[in-house]
């Protein structure tokens, strides 16, 4: 009985542990920050957008950052911050959704395979295998024609396709929580499956599962840019970090600052995602806190 | 049961991944020579390609990828100049034309060989343009024969006797070809590569005559009659092609070898060119044009190029059925401002479908750009002010400079017209589908000649016509250029009638011209005789390469 | 070990089955056809060209002798490059495939492998914040911006490099390889940090540290092995992908590798070559999920007794 009350205690105060434990990590507040001012900015976008964001200046043409263009402008004369502000809408949104999708629908299908194991676990890795084999340029091609452009669908799509690899990685761990003393001593007191994988093995692949997170972000943001620039995602005027880094570039000698400017915006946002994402997973080891 | 890696298996890991790696970066050290330099020495010209060329027999192939290739392995009856385009003896050393203009008598040259040797004669031609004309080989410039009596009847299956097509070989060296009309353009067309000769022996050696897909073109299997022939073809890297000794202007050649590569990616090819590994590349990207402008780099030539790029109209659309709209739209596009600022490489801007210029006719064209006009026929179709008047599409296929123009586009409607426009590109194979459906309003498109002639451009707009696919169709326009222009007397007759014909095809406006095409090459200063002309066509056998600096071929 | 591996492979199987069919619909039903061309195809074209490719007989016939073709290890002629078949294109395109992903894997290995390690060593000074941002960087640092940078600098600044090719001048693998290996190598440092600091903080590693051994000799002998479990997992899908070929690499760098041809081969609806090169790649996951398996086995005895019990 005495085991079973220290989980308990541990499962019902880790949330509350971890907030401990993370306001004290400074380089995980800065990202937190960093990634709160985005969303209010992006949210706010539309009413402090110095200009709009179609707005075109052809004789103007793309200029350096000045007094009135703080980031420059694109070929098109239109403003680089402006373009950026709004772009940040579509990058963030794409980002956390699909990665929330992809999250979701990985960690719960690696859970089960690896926790139930046997047949189950053979059924659903093969169906994993049979999803990552799938041509998926033509899938998406396909889903397109059938449902039309839909920024939606794009986050479905890319949130099925990154699936897979967290799906992979949380069974393995699974697999080898399972058979550790702490959960063997849960199934001898008679705990349900369910309660299990919810109270032991989620908690304990959260380290794994957050570091994956951190790093899904940036690469869903990347193949959105990716599926965009192919014609497939978001269709000009509108915008996304990814895709202006794309057009920046094509035309990096030329006009660097079409280049530097999202690519600068784009890494301080994975980076302020990394130290929060590091912070989180420190914050919610359940082992850290013997140290 | 504790974990136990040795320690010698994790640092043999190390180690001989670390050898490996050093391996990798050393066995690539060393001073190299950079392929134009040494092309330069050995006479191998380094040429950018564009894409991995899809075929390489001429009546299979339909890409400008393969045409460079195929113009340096074969080589139709009549050349063309590389400057002025004016007919050269090729194949046929001389010809006469009758009186009425329909028989045309060609004498071949004794000295032609196939480049295996065997002796190439008139029957090679009755023989090739036979099986060009065969439906099963799916060739899709079949109509580039049309001109020739019989040609379509026989293609289409309406008579089955080839005896009854123009063509004649009167002995082993006199070809007789019999026209459907006076065709002033026909010359020309010999030297487009749908109508070369293909060598009997190796096509029937590797399959049947109208079998596509057969071995015949690869290396080691193809004959030509051209200055060069194929040595090495390695898929999406290289095509090798080396003189041919047996070419009947053999010693007038003068590279040894060219190397294709195919490039998909025009900056890539850009940057190969910069780095000194190529000697020429086709396109270069619309932004670095200013830089090689600026430092009035000699490498950079710009030449008119015989096409035009212009916007369909899906006539079928609702509010696009009334030419007032039509009009409107084609008046508010500032061609002046995409050329300057979007296109940057010296295209013309382009108020009717035919490039000026084409075998001396000029269009004589109303659009204009004025918004005010403009303004007044939207309002007097019905949209004071832009009011009322539904979001349209403007559909192109995925590609930096259609998205540049289209987004261009799409704000000096919303300006000068106050219309909202929205944009969608399409994967190429579906933007294909979607336009010869006409599942779209107002979609991209391009057109360039085939050969020089207005009748080339305005014969896309038949009410029938393939290419036409914006659903308008004049009677009278298509009688102008079916009957009217093939049957005028007198060469400035004929111009006369396609000027009366573009007129009315701009009056009603299904299409929208935008802009004239230039030819934008990097050509490596130690390329000598490399002609730009308005088929951007090179003539292989007359480059050759000298460096500046005392390396000589 | 080799029970596991066989049953493994018996479930491949009916996965290649609903992974060939589920294509093949998939393409068949993708809008635009192979021989769709710029300039209007006449209708006897395409009739003669579907005659000749036998896309003229239903659908359920063309899939039967398609399938029966593939059990045959025929993967059909392409449609786009007239006269050459699937398993000629396959072939030409997988030697420089798997070269650049064998180096780009090494690439990746050791720097990530040794970035995470030291990394982990270190938790929270600047010996892990160095290489973890690093790290960051090459995971936001995407190919096709890497790529063309490397160039500029190395290939066309310095001119140290070749700015493209793959063997036709020397030195023209090292640009692709480093561009290619260096995403994964992000990946691997965070992966291998994360799975460092967990076997670090278990009892055996207390133990070993208790007994008084050299911080190199505990992570090279007893913590390297359980901290890669989740590089290892990793490894095995990212192998496959990398011999599916990397298209934005391929192009940036004129590599005749797979990469590009899936993609052309999407692009151009050429059916037999999509499918066919969607079987190899299906293939080719199916082996190296499978060798990335028996691999985190072998590392991980505990799972080694559960899977010899398993079904």
């Amino acid at each position: 009985m005495d085991d079973l009350q220290v989980m308990e205690e541990q499962g019902s105060s880790l949330w509350r542990d971890a907030w401990i434990k993370l306001s004290k990590n400074y380089l995980a507040l800065f990202g937190l920050g960093v990634i709160v001012l985005l969303c209010i900015v992006s949210l706010l976008t539309p009413w402090i957008a110095p200009y709009g964001y179609e707005e075109q200046d052809l004789m103007l043409g793309a200029t350096a950052p000045s007094l009135q263009h703080w980031l420059g402008t694109d070929i098109f004369g239109r403003d680089m911050l402006t373009r950026i502000m709004y772009g940040g809408r579509v990058s963030l949104m794409v980002g956390f959704i699909a990665t929330a999708v992809a999250l979701v629908i990985g960690v719960l299908w690696g859970a089960i395979a690896g926790f139930v194991g046997g047949r189950v676990d053979a059924v659903m890795m093969r169906i994993v295998d049979i999803m990552y084999a799938l041509p998926f340029m033509i899938f998406i091609v396909l889903l397109m024609v059938v449902f039309g452009r839909n920024i939606l669908l794009l986050f479905l799509a890319i949130g099925a396709v990154e699936w897979l690899t967290m799906a992979r990685i949380v069974r393995s761990q699974v697999m080898s929580l399972r058979k550790q003393e702490f959960v063997e001593a849960a199934y001898s007191l008679g705990l349900s499956q369910w309660t299990i994988i919810r109270r032991h093995i989620i908690p304990n692949t959260l380290g794994p599962v957050i570091v994956y997170t951190t790093l899904t972000i940036p690469s869903v943001m990347l193949l959105e840019a990716f599926l965009s620039f192919l014609g497939l995602g978001i269709q000009p005027p509108e915008s996304s970090w990814g895709l202006l880094i794309n057009y920046g570039v094509e035309t990096m000698e030329e006009y660097p600052w079409l280049l530097i400017f999202p690519g600068v915006t784009l890494s301080l946002t994975l980076f302020a995602l990394n130290f929060l994402g590091d912070g989180l997973r420190d914050a919610l080891d359940p082992r850290t806190s013997k140290d | 049961m504790k974990p136990q890696v040795p320690v010698s298996t994790s640092s043999a890991f190390f180690t001989i991944s670390l050898i490996l790696l050093c391996s990798l970066l050393l066995g690539s050290c060393g001073s190299s020579e950079n392929n134009v330099s040494k092309g330069n020495r050995t006479g191998t010209l380094h040429w950018g390609n564009g894409t991995e060329p899809q075929s390489l027999d001429p009546h299979i192939a339909t890409g400008v990828p393969e045409h460079k290739i195929i113009v340096a392995l074969m080589e139709g009856l009549v050349l063309k100049d590389s400057k002025t385009l004016e007919p050269r003896p090729g194949v046929a050393e001389s010809w006469e034309i009758s009186d009425d203009g329909r028989v045309y008598t060609f004498h071949l040259r004794d000295n032609a060989r196939w480049s295996n040797g065997d002796p190439h004669n008139a029957h090679d031609y009755v023989w090739s343009w036979w099986r060009a004309l065969q439906p099963a080989l799916g060739n899709l410039y079949a109509y580039m024969y049309f001109s020739i009596e019989n040609a379509k009847e026989y293609y289409e299956g309406e008579i089955s006797d080839f005896e009854q097509v123009g063509v004649k070989a009167l002995d082993d060296l006199t070809l007789q070809v019999t026209l459907k009309n006076p065709t002033p353009y026909f010359l020309q067309l010999l030297d487009h590569y749908s109508l070369y000769p293909v060598h009997q022996a190796t096509v029937e050696k590797f399959g049947t005559a109208d079998q596509r897909g057969t071995r015949w073109t690869y290396e080691g299997n193809i004959v030509g009659n051209g200055a060069f022939q194929l040595r090495d073809w390695k898929i999406n890297r290289r095509v090798v092609v080396e003189r041919n000794p047996y070419y009947w202007n053999a010693d007038n050649v003068r590279l040894n070898e060219i190397v294709y590569y195919p490039t998909e990616n025009a900056i890539t090819e850009e940057r190969m060119f910069r780095a000194g590994q190529l000697h020429y590349s086709g396109t270069v990207p619309a932004d670095k044009i200013a830089t090689y402008q600026s430092n009035n780099d000699p490498a950079l030539r710009i030449d008119p190029y015989l096409g035009v790029y212009f916007y369909r109209i899906n006539v079928e659309t609702p509010q696009l059925q009334d030419k007032r709209v039509r009009r409107a739209l084609g008046m508010t596009i500032d061609r002046d401002q995409l050329t300057e600022r979007i296109l940057k490489a010296g295209q013309i801007p382009a108020y009717a479908i035919t490039p000026p210029g084409t075998m001396g006719y000029y269009p004589e064209s109303d659009l204009r750009f004025d918004p005010e006009a403009a303004r007044q026929l939207l309002a007097d179709a019905g949209y004071p002010n832009g009011e009322g008047f539904p979001s349209t599409e403007i559909l192109y296929n995925t590609s930096e400079g259609h998205r540049k123009l289209a987004v261009a586009i799409q704000q000096m409607w919303k300006k000068h017209l106050n219309i909202d426009v929205t944009l969608l590109n399409q994967e190429w194979k579906v933007y294909l589908n979607s336009v010869s459906m006409k599942d779209y309003q107002i979609g991209r498109a391009g057109w360039i000649g085939d050969y020089v002639d207005p009748n080339n451009f305005l014969d896309m707009f038949l009410c029938n016509g393939g290419n036409n696919r914006t659903g308008w169709c004049n009677p009278a326009y298509d009688k102008l250029i079916l009957e009217d222009a093939a049957e005028a007397e007198t060469h400035e007759q004929r111009l006369a009638i396609f000027t009366q014909a573009e007129k009315m095809l701009l009056a009603d406006m299904p299409v929208i011209p935008i802009y004239i095409y230039t030819s934008n090459n990097l050509v490596d200063p130690s390329v000598k005789n490399f002609s730009g002309n308005i088929l951007n066509q090179p003539s292989f056998s007359e480059i050759y390469l000298e460096s500046d600096n005392g390396g000589q071929q | 070990m080799l029970r596991f591996a066989f049953n493994r492979l018996l479930q491949a199987i009916p996965v290649l089955l609903i992974v060939i069919s589920a294509t093949f619909f998939l393409v068949h039903s993708a809008p635009g056809g192979p021989f769709s061309a710029d300039k209007a195809v006449p209708p006897e074209v395409i009739r003669a060209l579907e005659a000749q490719y036998n896309l003229d007989q239903p659908l359920w016939q063309q899939y039967i002798s398609y399938l029966g073709d593939v059990l045959q290890g025929d993967l059909g002629p392409s449609f786009k490059y007239s006269g050459r078949t699937v398993n000629e294109l396959i072939a030409a395109g997988l030697p420089a495939t798997a070269e650049l992903a064998m180096y780009a894997m090494l690439v990746a290995l050791i720097i990530g492998i040794s970035a995470g390690v030291l990394a982990a060593m270190r938790p929270n000074t600047m010996q892990d914040y160095l290489p973890m941002s690093a790290a960051m960087l090459g995971i936001c640092m995407p190919s096709f911006l890497l790529g063309p940078i490397l160039v500029l600098v190395f290939g066309i600044h310095l001119e140290w490099l070749p700015v493209s090719g793959w063997g036709d001048i020397p030195g023209d693998k090292i640009l692709p390889a480093i561009t290619l290996g260096t995403g994964y190598a992000a990946y691997i440092a965070r992966l291998s940090r994360g799975g460092m600091l967990e076997v670090l903080s278990q009892d055996y590693i207390r133990t070993a540290r208790a007994k008084g051994l050299s911080e190199p000799l505990i992570i090279f002998k007893h913590a390297l092995r359980g901290g890669l479990i989740p590089v290892v997992a990793f490894l095995g899908p990212a192998f496959a992908g990398l011999l599916g070929g990397s298209f934005v690499v391929e192009t940036i760098f004129q590599i005749p590798g797979l990469g590009r041809f899936y993609v052309q081969a999407a692009f151009n609806r050429d059916y037999t070559m999509i499918l066919g090169m969607t079987v190899f790649f299906a293939t080719l996951i199916i082996l190296f999920n499978l060798l990335s398996d028996m691999l985190a086995l072998w590392l991980n005895p505990k799972l080694r007794q559960q899977a010899g019990g398993d079904s």
